[in-house]
């Protein structure tokens, strides 16, 4: 028999692996949204995803401007590679994205985690990739719960209505 | 469309319930509504709304980091006051459309 019953999210586990401005907003934007909704919510970072819970790099975030094929320039005219390679461009293009973000009121990094935690989301670092990086627990920023194993992440899904999220 | 008895008086609702009206709000319609959402208003609750009243009034988007940063009262506080959805639920209580906002 077809079982139709609809269940509602209940709780996400979001992962981010990647370092990259977009690639860490859309864990915090959806991170947040899940919050705002009610749904109990985990962000867990890991690899290069570990700069954007690092108190020295949180902040400074890039985006990459070195094989983007969907970089353009102000305009819309493609953003050709070999400028992109060029000392300052990528920290002037990042800047300009982040000011773009300030004017939609899209908080920075610390301030976005902040909220997060401030409506009831976790935050958890990877084990692995922080021994890799040598980072320890003083190195994160400080509403990160726990560094946790691959084990205890999965151990956090139980549940019905539960999804795993990979940006 | 449907029309909603709150507080005695019949106000103009969506699909979701929330009002179309704002002007018919008053602050016993939200202590209705806000007792089907399982609230409690309080005075701090009331200023809330009051905030949110004005900030939608004047056209600006409504989001969690506004709201954090309006010195009425702080995200972790406003999660507290509305559990569950609370910029969907105090706008529900405040008689104003729901916001549009990812943030």
């Amino acid at each position: 028999m077809e079982n139709n019953e609809k269940v509602p999210l209940k709780k996400v586990l979001l992962i981010c692996s990647k370092g990259s401005i977009e690639d860490v907003y859309a864990a915090l934007v959806m991170g947040n949204g899940a919050v705002m909704e009610g749904i109990e919510t985990k962000l867990f970072f890991t690899f290069f995803g570990l700069d954007a819970i690092t108190k020295k790099t949180m902040n400074k975030l890039h985006t990459s401007t070195v094989g983007n094929s969907a970089m353009r320039m102000p305009g819309g005219l493609p953003f050709p590679t070999l400028l992109g390679a060029l000392p300052g461009v990528e920290a002037g293009v990042s800047a300009m994205m982040k000011k773009q973000m300030e004017k939609l009121d899209i908080p920075n990094v610390e301030e976005f985690l902040e909220l997060i935690v401030a409506g009831g989301g976790e935050i958890f670092a990877c084990k692995l990739a922080a021994d890799m990086f040598g980072l320890k627990k003083e190195d994160f920023y400080e509403d990160v719960k726990a560094i946790i194993t691959v084990g205890d992440l999965y151990e956090m899904c139980d549940g019905p209505g539960t999804q795993i999220i990979f940006t | 469309m449907a029309t909603k008895s709150y507080a005695g008086v019949n106000v103009e609702v969506n699909d979701e319930g929330y009002m179309t009206d704002s002007s018919q709000w008053t602050k016993e319609i939200a202590t209705d509504i806000a007792k089907q959402e399982g609230v409690e208003l309080t005075d701090k609750h009331f200023e809330v709304l009051d905030y949110i009243r004005d900030k939608v009034a004047s056209g600006a988007t409504l989001t969690i980091r506004g709201i954090n940063k309006s010195g009425v009262v702080d995200a972790k506080s406003f999660y507290q006051m509305f559990p569950g959805a609370p910029l969907k639920k105090s706008t529900k209580i405040a008689g104003v459309p729901k916001p549009e906002s990812c943030i």
